[in-house]
């Protein structure tokens, strides 16, 4: 009897490799002749470029040669926004090396290429760029005013408004009703600030011209979609170009992009011949890779006096900082389906304007809208229990949906197929210790302790999945959400898994083994796991929004039934039965009602050999499979933290954090714990830690890791962790997401537990992250406007 | 992240060093731990012609006994201090300091005199040696001179070294029956301070006897909290009799503003954590 792989905290196979040194990130890939690049970025955040004078650099030794934007006019295209959101969307031309001018700080304006990358620096000091300064906008209140423009050329600095109103697209009431007849209404404005993703492996490229295809290493997540997207950008046939995304360390949507300095490499490598690298610095990376977050939300919320809420009202300035990227415009879009969350409320009304600043471009990072709008309606439902004096458990209890509602259809339109909330939250109230916790609480205020304390509770659920291709193509977005998987079942009976999703420290090699093994019979060790390379893996969608097991596993299983089929014709061909009488059970295929049987193995080399198969079959068990979803997968879960804050100091530390996630039924274990544990950690970040703040020029003050302040484990406490598993029905295995999660729910806990430890004293509101000095400042003003309520 | 590019030296000797020193001209930068110095010329903030390493000079590390006092080398490395028996039974406060900066790695390379003649503000090592009376020893092209640690700190980032001189040692007291302690605040667990304080406390019979406090962070140099020592000598050993005197912490500094605070929450900080570091030091 073989143990079910499925289930089943395997140690991650490719870990081996990844932390003994014996990993390929594209910056170790060296090729004979390779020429090097560093970019001149521009330290203005928004100026007209009146000259360049690159003779300097270009007799500077090892230069090749210097590419600047009026060089490359001709060939280098408008970088791809694949998600116009309105038909009326006005969006800048985005040259991957400014032409004319620059409009944020960070900004490539000439391309050093050179034989060693040290050569290629020091040539960057020797371009002499002119520039006349413009005048910057920043702040997203400004940028609506339209007084300073981003762009000048484009009139305005409003890209684009998307309005959802359930009255209009009959999903709820009307949301003026709600609103004029609210018992209870609660306004508050919060802050997304700007964030950055901080991979660990900083972006880098290798491009090789010499061959028939370009071949572009990059260390990407979307090895098909940039590969799609070269072509298109800088018109070479895609059959032209082969992506390969080799080890890749971490993106959390950072690397979901189509880059400046990807296509620059590109153009370097075709002006040149010879292969191309680029590797960015730290300081680069923080400067000029695209950012997330960055909204101001006006939120409204009305409800009955006894807690039930009636509506809910929306409106988002997105910041879309100086371009839009790949995804930039979709990403508030994706919040939107969120905002009413887990619960049953009858109106909403979500508004969002896209506006252009003169910063870096921002575009996805981990939870991309969801975590937006998951972190104002937990504080809004914390608000409300503070409004009416009740326990901030039972109000979300008051309006969440119940499991015998399933499925269930939202007030933003979405069908949410499975969810037990209440189960969720029963065991996390249980590990936590809750009303223990409330009681020490009660003795800390009563005491007048210098360290309070404070529950933070957050409830969410998500979309994942990036699939259904028809919704997405409803909502506008020019790409599909299917994935597409090939099992090939070599002669020895060994299988090869290919997959378009693309791993970036995910874990997908162990998974899909896992998938497979079970699904076939065949050893873990037997299954291999091919991806990241379009010669190899030749359709995929890659890997993103937590889509990776729902929708790319799920084409690895129906790939993995089509070699069962096929298997069971040549079985029943060797065995002298029929096709109806084949039977296969872990491994064997049988002929029912007898002892006869044969192994995988032996019919992949039947197969093989074709000396003796049925008559028209190919002779190989080899299948393809694409799926595309019905509908998204809804992880959901109930997160509590408790937090201590040291009022003297304004200090504040995570004494306890207690999540159960949902997210159906679980490959590894200890690839789902790992994915919540970093989830958590970059949602705290949010919450304690991190925020890209600019100087009143635009230029980027948290420029490196001293300032940028990204936790590391000893500022992070021991999770507790734990699941329920409420199968998902909208795929064959019962999975959901599990890759945005940690980041969605922590923000909110966080942040609800440090308010809800001073909010006696008379504070209301901290913007994120909540740092020592604004907590103190916070008590501080409580105290000189005696807001002790 | 690449320097510019520069010619290097490694000597054996100070005497050797300082021969090179002579030689080079101005543009050169004595490398130490290289945990301050390399990062700057990464980042192109500084690129000298000439880079002298200390590395292979051994009289400049190690800790010695001598006699009321001891005597540090400068190339000592933070983790050589924070786990060094002669200094953990003397002067434990740099010991306790040593141990806040940054992590393992950084402490294996950084080094006590590198930390102390770069005297970044937020650097934690300056403020203990300056409540401790150190006196810094100097080499230089007309030999040895000697700094109280009340001058050696000048400013920001600058300290009375002199182009041509390497720190080669420091001596620093004994404190016998003293209780010691540095309260180093942060918003992550590998940081510089955003203020620290360094606190030596000798008690006598329920009463403080004497006491030196040290501040990080406070200046652009680090600073005594003179007014909390006077106040608090001869005092009664109590919360409240510490408590009252660390009010006037942040009497005579003149802290910046940055992302981790403003000036107002620094001074706040400072009263706060002198009673904390006090309390800790006298072992209330
Ligand atoms: C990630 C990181 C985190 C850090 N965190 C902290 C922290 O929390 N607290 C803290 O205090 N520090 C911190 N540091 C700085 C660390 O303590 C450094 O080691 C120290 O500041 C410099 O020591 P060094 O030996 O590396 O000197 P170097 O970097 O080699 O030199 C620093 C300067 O001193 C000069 N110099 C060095 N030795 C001599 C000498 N003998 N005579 C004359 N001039 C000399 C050099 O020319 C140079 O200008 C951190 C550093 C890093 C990289």
């Amino acid at each position: 009897m073989t143990i079910a792989e499925v289930g089943r905290a395997r140690l991650r196979k490719e870990d081996a490799h990844l932390i003994t040194g014996r990993s390929r990130y594209t910056d170790n890939m060296t090729l004979p002749g390779m020429l090097h690049l560093a970019m001149v970025r521009s330290p203005f955040a928004h100026a007209k470029i009146t000259s360049i004078d690159a003779s300097a650099a270009k007799s500077s030794p090892g230069v090749v040669a210097v590419l600047t934007g009026a060089d490359v006019a001709a060939q280098q295209g408008s970088l791809p926004n694949a998600w116009p959101i309105t038909p009326e969307q006005k969006a800048p031309a985005h040259p991957a090396i400014a032409v004319d001018a620059v409009a944020f700080a960070g900004e490539v304006v000439a391309c050093i290429i050179a034989r060693s990358a040290a050569a290629a620096r020091d040539a960057v000091e020797l371009v002499d760029v002119s520039y006349e300064e413009l005048p910057v906008v920043l702040d997203l209140e400004e940028a609506l005013k339209d007084e300073v423009l981003a762009h000048p050329d484009l009139g305005t600095n409003k890209s684009a408004t998307w309005i959802f109103d359930s009255g209009e697209a009959g999903t709820g009431k009307a949301i003026s009703e709600a609103l004029e007849g609210a018992e209870v209404l609660i306004e508050r404005t919060f802050y997304q600030q700007r964030l950055i993703p901080a991979f660990m492996e900083p972006r880098s490229t290798v491009v090789d011209p010499t061959g028939e295809q370009i071949t572009v290493w990059s260390a990407t997540q979307i090895p098909h979609i940039l590969r799609l997207m070269l072509a298109l950008t800088l018109g070479i046939p895609e059959s032209k170009v082969r992506v390969i995304a080799p080890d890749v360390g971490g993106g959390f949507g950072g690397k979901l992009q189509v880059t400046p300095e990807e296509a620059i490499t590109v153009l370097a490598a075709r002006h040149t011949g010879k292969p191309c690298k680029y590797t960015e610095t730290r300081s680069e990376s923080l400067m000029a890779a695209h950012h997330g977050r960055a909204q101001v939300q006006k939120v409204k919320l009305s409800a009955t006096k006894e807690g039930i809420v009636t509506g809910l009202d929306v409106h988002l300035l997105a910041d879309m900082g100086a371009y839009l990227g790949l995804v930039t415009s979709g990403v508030p879009i994706l919040g939107a389906f969120m905002y009413n969350s887990i619960y049953k409320f009858p109106a909403y009304r979500f508004e969002c304007t896209n506006l252009f600043t003169n910063k870096a471009w921002t575009d996805a990072y981990r939870g991309a809208g969801r975590p937006e709008a998951t972190f104002a309606i937990e504080r809004l439902m914390d608000e409300l229990a503070v409004e009416l004096g009740i326990d901030p458990l039972e109000v979300r209890k008051k309006n969440w949906i119940t499991h015998e509602e399933f499925p269930f259809t939202t007030v933003a339109g979405l069908e949410y197929d499975s969810g037990n909330y209440e189960a969720a939250t029963a065991k996390a109230v249980e590990l936590f210790g809750y009303d223990e916790l409330r009681a020490e609480q009660a003795l800390r205020r009563e005491a007048n302790d210098p360290v309070q304390l404070g529950i933070g509770i957050s409830t969410f659920t998500e979309m994942c999945g990036l699939a259904p291709s028809r919704v997405l193509g409803a909502l506008s977005y020019a790409a599909g959400g299917w994935e597409h998987a090939q099992v090939r079942v070599l002669p020895t009976g060994n299988i090869e898994v290919v997959t378009g999703s693309s791993a970036h420290g995910q874990g997908h090699e162990t998974a899909w083994s896992q998938l497979v093994a079970d699904r076939l019979g065949v050893p873990f060790e037997n299954v291999e796991v091919l991806h990241g390379d379009t010669q190899t893996s030749q359709r995929g969608l890659d890997t993103y929004g937590s889509r990776s097991l729902t929708v790319g596993g799920m084409a690895v299983l129906a790939a993995a039934d089509k070699v069962i089929e096929k298997a069971k014709v040549v079985a029943a061909h060797m065995m002298e039965a029929s096709e109806e009488d084949i039977e296969f059970t872990e491994g064997k295929f049988s002929v029912k009602g007898t002892d006869q049987s044969t192994a995988l193995g032996e019919i992949a080399f039947a197969a093989f050999s074709a000396h003796n198969l049925p008559d028209g079959f190919e002779p190989n068990l080899d299948s393809d499979a694409t799926f595309d979803p019905q509908n998204f997968s809804f992880p959901h879960g109930t997160h509590l933290a408790a937090m201590e804050v040291d009022t003297e100091t304004g200090q504040v530390t995570i004494r306890k954090y207690v999540c159960v996630d949902d997210v159906g039924v679980v490959v590894n274990p200890l690839i789902v714990e790992g994915q919540v544990h970093g989830g958590l950690a970059q949602g705290i970040a949010q919450a304690l830690y991190e925020e890209a703040v600019h100087d009143d020029a635009g230029t980027l003050v948290t420029g490196s890791f001293v300032d940028y302040l990204v936790p590391s484990a000893p500022d992070l406490p021991h999770f507790t962790t734990a699941r329920t598993e409420t199968p998902s029905t909208t795929n064959q295995l019962g999975a959901k997401g599990v890759g945005e999660a940690g980041t969605i729910a922590s923000t909110p806990a966080i942040v609800n537990g440090v308010l809800d430890a001073v909010r006696h004293l008379g504070v209301t509101d901290i913007k994120m992250p909540c740092t020592p000095s604004r907590v103190w400042a916070a008590l501080e003003e409580a105290k000189t406007t005696g807001g002790v309520q | 992240m690449i320097p510019s590019a520069f010619d290097y030296a490694a000597p054996a000797t100070v005497a050797e060093a300082l021969g090179v020193l002579a030689d080079a001209g101005d543009d050169v930068k004595l490398l130490a731990g290289g945990q301050s110095l390399i990062p700057v010329m990464k980042l192109r903030l500084a690129d000298p012609a000439m880079v002298v390493d200390l590395g292979r000079i051994g009289e400049l590390s190690g800790v010695r006994d001598d006699g009321d006092a001891l005597l540090i080398g400068a190339m000592t490395t933070h983790h050589q201090i924070a786990t060094d028996p002669l200094i953990a039974e003397h002067v434990p406060l740099l010991a306790k300091a040593a141990a806040t900066v940054a992590d393992p790695q950084v402490r294996h390379r950084g080094t006590f005199g590198g930390a102390l003649v770069h005297a970044d503000p937020a650097g934690d090592m300056p403020a203990p040696v300056l409540a401790a009376d150190a006196t810094f020893i100097l080499a230089g092209p007309n030999g040895e001179r000697r700094v109280a640690a009340a001058d050696f700190f000048q400013g920001y980032f600058t300290t009375a070294v002199d182009d041509g001189e390497i720190l080669t040692h420091v001596r620093v007291p004994k404190y016998a029956g003293w209780g010691a302690h540095y309260e180093k605040f942060t918003r992550v667990a590998q940081q510089w301070s955003i203020v620290a304080v360094a606190a030596m406390v000798r008690v006598d019979g329920g009463t403080i006897a004497e006491v030196r406090i040290g501040l990080t962070n406070m200046a652009s140099t680090p600073l005594r909290a003179t007014a909390v020592e006077q106040a608090l000598v001869g005092a009664p050993l109590t919360r409240e009799s510490i408590a009252t005197a660390s009010a006037h912490a942040a009497e005579g500094t003149d802290p910046a503003s940055d992302l981790n605070g403003d000036a107002a929450y620094r001074r706040h900080l400072a009263e706060v954590l002198t009673k904390r570091a006090v309390i800790a030091a006298a072992g209330l």
